[in-house]
């Protein structure tokens, strides 16, 4: 199926269940212990032995030699795989270090071996007795050393960019030189973690030359390709099943060291291989957002016009990767006649920078939404009015494309109304509560929506039970539920009468979970395939489809009734189609928007910061499960919370590697950090987007919650920090006087 | 290491066996353990080296209990052991002979949720999930805790008892992380169910 013209009425705007805050149909399963995620998965293959992975401690250089003749004679080894037992492995889609495989280290915890034995603490035992032999090289580890002779790098969309890698409107120096009023300040973000809950994991195992992982994995189809060329095998030898994913963001999008691992264990040993990476290896085996330093210039008249915007960034990756895409929301965001936003990379020999929850916005709106608070106290206009005055309802770059829908004034004053922010003094440091200073801050959300390729199977038995298969995944983003909705909505019966299966390669391949776009995109996915089940239902019952109504499990047309069950009396039915997308993303800007509101409490005596209260609203389209989206937004808000307080990998520019490499080091928000969170969606729909009628939320949480953080600081103390994260050592030489 | 010679005292403890010496005499120790779990009693033999929380999951294939770090750093692996809440990743099974050992499965089954899985289920606690048993057998224990009049940190006043109130819940389970970012919904599930609890009580 095609969409190409934006939706007209569908059976979806019944909303039956699509649109209900049901509960997920998967919670059973997960709060009793039942889902069972990659590691866990004894029932899949006899004889599991262990493998246990073995990373370089150089960053960079040369291994010369491996000595692994006493790890082979521990008691319970099986086989030991090392680095120079195979060649240089091809990359996997996105990957840009090698993963196995050659002499070349390129980064620290590099996977160098994998031990198998027959339990997990034989491998591990014998993995101590692994003597790797390395010629160690110098390596580039300091961003800020790196940064001023770093080339520009290409610009994605290439429309509009100049040999610096620039993309420019109008003539932004020379407005800027002009402006009455104007902000140059430079921002930095830290590296940071995925650290999602469950680390990397695979079950490998081979019948003949074709090879089954079970897997931890966003994106289905992409591992399976992936895979093949890392491993030289035929695509179609490859089957990835990962029906439960203890969380991602963006780390498990791509396939890493646990799978190609696993699988050359597995043939090793002769024998189905289990591979976890360990908690330590996460942090420099895998990937990592990388830090940022970001110059935000604004222009503006006195009365709160911005007539030139820039915001340029550079961050570092190994040679080959990509820079972090922090200025591409400051294209869309505001308006302003003269712009510039621009990229370079510095090369590093850290571990691989790529996307992590938001990539590109996550850090950039840090920047951006700051400088716009701190221009906001410039012009001595309110931080809200001075982002409603300079909205935009075309995209600024293209004046003749208009965004496909667009209510950032209205999620920012509701959530003023809201928040209480009439009440705020706009003067800084001037609330007080007992010990605490507060503050409170505001910030755009902004997120753009992304449209993906998408495929189903529905099947419909003799019983009434529809039947839904597609390698979509479920990171925690509530995909069986709202697939389930929406086979349930299209094919008219009750949401218990529909059964999801996802995550398996042998299914059809669908989006996957990525970019915000897997709830959309997945679910017009299954919308196109029962749309085709729909058709054959009225064809084996002698109706017209185009007269047929899916309700209350049965079909529908005139005077007839018939249950649904009844079509596939004769045999089960199925379809099977996908969603494809015309050019309609290309005429207009489909974006998600927030206003995020929070208040902070910052210790007079000590500068600890605690949020007090935290508010998202949200606009994104029709919401297809307020309970599981409203999830994925204070998701989103709690790690944003991480970026502006806590979150950073911390380098050691030395021995070149991030040194807090778990999950006592490496801080995240826990419960006592996070305060009850109110979200509110505004009631809209986007035909634009989909025949759902969606967009994306699963990232729109994050994007500039740490700047209304960071924004809510400043108004508590009136100081001003722009290094995230903002840890209480930053604040406390500065604070005012406790008295 | 552990492993690599066992003393001599430690092979002739009732229980303890050495099995067939490997090459490199690094064969495994192993002793029986007899343990209570979820009400049956399991009798296993077992490396001296496997945690508890291995222990469940690899020997027992009770795989509720999750591994996050395998370091007692982020409470994935919680389960009640003789009814206090500890991390099974941070134990060896061999030290708990004879104990009484609660994990999710114990609590309650998918046709058959214990109230706190349920409350779970309605108030949203969870997203990936991976979290979740560690933040449910920690949310049970806690309150039991809680009720105990067992102080935290953020308990004002210690000739009182502990207040049942989100300031305690938040402290108390801030050994549970949860990086999809459920806490909100998570202290609510408790303070619904900790309501129905002490309801059900009076
Ligand atoms: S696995 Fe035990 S605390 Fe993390
Ligand atoms: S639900 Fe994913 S870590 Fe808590």
């Amino acid at each position: 199926m095609k969409f190409d013209t934006p939706a007209g009425q569908n059976p979806i705007d019944r909303l039956r269940v699509v649109g209900c805050p049901t509960d997920r149909i998967d919670g059973k399963y997960k709060t009793t212990g039942t889902a069972a995620y990659a590691y866990e998965r004894h029932d899949v293959a006899d004889h599991q032995a262990y493998g246990y992975v073995l990373g370089a401690t150089i960053p960079k250089g040369r291994v010369r030699a491996v000595d692994t003749a006493a790890a082979k004679a521990a008691a319970g080894v099986i086989a030991v795989v090392t680095t120079l037992d195979v060649p240089k492995l091809g990359l996997g889609t996105m990957n840009y270090a090698s993963l196995f495989g050659g002499d070349r280290i390129q980064h620290y915890h590099q996977a160098v071996a994998v031990v198998v034995a027959e339990t997990f603490e034989q491998a591990r035992a014998a993995s101590f007795l692994v003597r790797i032999d390395y010629a160690p090289e110098a390596g580039r580890f300091d961003l800020a050393a790196e940064a001023p002779h770093a080339p520009p790098a290409k610009a994605d969309s290439g429309e509009g960019s100049g040999a610096d890698g620039a993309e420019r409107v109008g003539d932004f120096e020379g407005a800027f030189a002009q402006a009455p009023v104007q902000l140059d300040a430079t921002y930095t973000t830290s590296d940071e973690s995925h650290a999602m809950m469950e680390p990397h994991a695979t079950i490998a195992a081979w019948d003949g030359d074709r090879l089954t992982l079970w897997t931890s994995n966003q994106m289905i189809a992409w591992a399976k390709g992936s895979i093949a060329k890392i491993l030289g095998i035929p695509k179609q030898n490859v089957r990835v099943d990962s029906p439960y994913i203890g969380g991602g963001f963006g780390g498990k999008l791509f396939v890493r060291a646990d799978a190609v691992l696993a699988a050359l264990a597995a043939k090793a040993a002769g024998r189905p291989v289990k591979v976890a990476l360990t908690r330590p290896l996460v942090a420099n085996n895998t990937t990592h957002r990388p830090a940022t330093i970001q110059r935000v210039r604004i222009g503006a008249t006195r009365d709160g016009t911005i007539t030139a915007i820039a915001h340029e960034s550079v961050s570092g990756n190994v040679p080959g990767g990509v820079p972090e895409t922090a200025v591409d929301q400051t294209k869309l965001l505001y308006a302003g006649a003269n712009r510039l936003t621009a990229l370079r990379l510095a090369e590093l020999d850290l571990p691989e920078g790529n996307a992590m929850r938001a990539p590109g916005e996550a850090p950039g709106m840090l920047a951006l939404e700051v400088a716009m608070d701190e221009m906001a106290s410039m012009l001595g206009i309110d931080p809200v009015e001075f982002r409603i005055r300079n909205d935009t309802q075309v995209d600024p770059n293209q004046p003749d494309r208009p965004f496909s829908h667009r209510d950032l004034v209205g999620c920012l004053r509701l959530g003023a109304e809201r928040f209480g922010w009439a009440a705020r003094n706009p003067a800084p440091g001037q609330a007080r509560d007992g010990q605490w200073l507060v503050g409170m801050g505001v910030a755009a959300g902004f997120r753009n929506n992304l449209v993906m390729k998408s495929a189903a199977r529905v099947r419909l038995d003799a019983a009434g039970t529809v039947t839904v298969e597609t390698d979509m995944t479920d990171i925690g983003t509530g995909s069986y539920t709202i697939i389930a909705q929406t086979a349930a909505e299209m094919m008219g019966v009750p949401l218990d009468r529909v059964v999801v299966r996802l995550g398996d390669s042998d299914h059809p391949a669908a989006a996957g979970s990525g970019g915000q776009w897997g709830a959309n995109s997945a679910t017009a996915g299954v919308y196109a395939a029962c749309t085709k089940l729909r058709e054959a239902v009225a064809q084996r019952l002698g109706i017209n489809s185009a007269d047929a109504d899916f309700a209350g499990g049965e079909v529908r047309a005139g005077n007839l009734s018939v249950p649904l069950a009844q079509a596939a009396q004769a045999g089960e039915l199925v379809a099977e189609d996908a969603m494809e997308y015309g050019d309609l993303a290309k005429r207009q800007q489909q974006s998600t928007f927030a206003g995020h509101f929070v208040e902070v409490g910052v210790d007079v005596d000590t500068a600890e910061v605690r949020v007090r209260r935290m508010l998202a609203v949200c606009a994104a389209g029709r919401i297809l499960n307020p309970k599981s989206a409203r999830s994925q937004v204070i998701g989103g808000m709690t790690m944003g919370v991480g970026a502006a307080l806590m979150e950073k990998l911390s380098v050691d520019k030395k021995r070149g590697f991030f040194v807090n490499h778990d999950l006592a080091g490496y801080e995240v928000p826990v419960h006592a950090d996070i305060p009850h969170q109110e979200v509110i969606f505004l009631d809209e729909v986007d035909p634009t987007s989909s025949p759902m009628k969606a967009k994306g939320v699963g990232e729109l949480g994050l994007c500039g919650v740490g700047a209304a953080v960071a924004n809510a600081i400043t108004h508590a103390t009136g100081i001003r920090v722009r290094d995230f994260p903002l840890t209480l050592d930053k604040l406390l030489a500065q604070m005012p006087d406790a008295a | 290491m552990a492993g690599a010679s066992a003393p001599a005292s430690l092979a002739a403890l009732p229980g303890i066996a050495r099995a067939v010496p490997g090459p490199g005499d690094d064969a495994p120790v192993t002793a029986r353990v007899a343990l209570t779990v979820n009400g049956v009693r399991r009798e296993i033999d077992l490396d001296l080296r496997t945690s508890l929380l291995d222990a469940m999951r690899e020997h027992l294939h009770l795989t509720g209990s999750k591994k996050g770090c395998d370091h007692g750093q982020c409470g994935a692996c919680t389960m009640i052991v003789n009814g206090r809440r500890i991390n099974g990743c941070l134990t060896l099974a061999v030290m708990h002979q004879g104990a009484e050992i609660t994990t999710i499965e114990g609590l309650g089954q998918p046709d058959a949720l214990h109230p706190l899985q349920a409350a779970f289920v309605t108030h949203d606690g969870y997203q990936c999930g991976y979290c979740t048993p560690g933040q449910i057998c920690s949310g049970v224990a806690v309150l039991e805790e809680i009720r105990a009049g067992i102080p935290s940190h953020a308990t004002g006043d210690l000739t009182r008892p502990p207040e049942l109130s989100e300031a305690e819940i938040r402290e108390r389970m801030s050994g549970n992380l949860c990086r999809c970012g459920a806490y909100s919904n998570i202290v609510e599930a408790m303070t619904d169910y900790a309501e129905q609890a002490s309801g059900s009580r009076a």
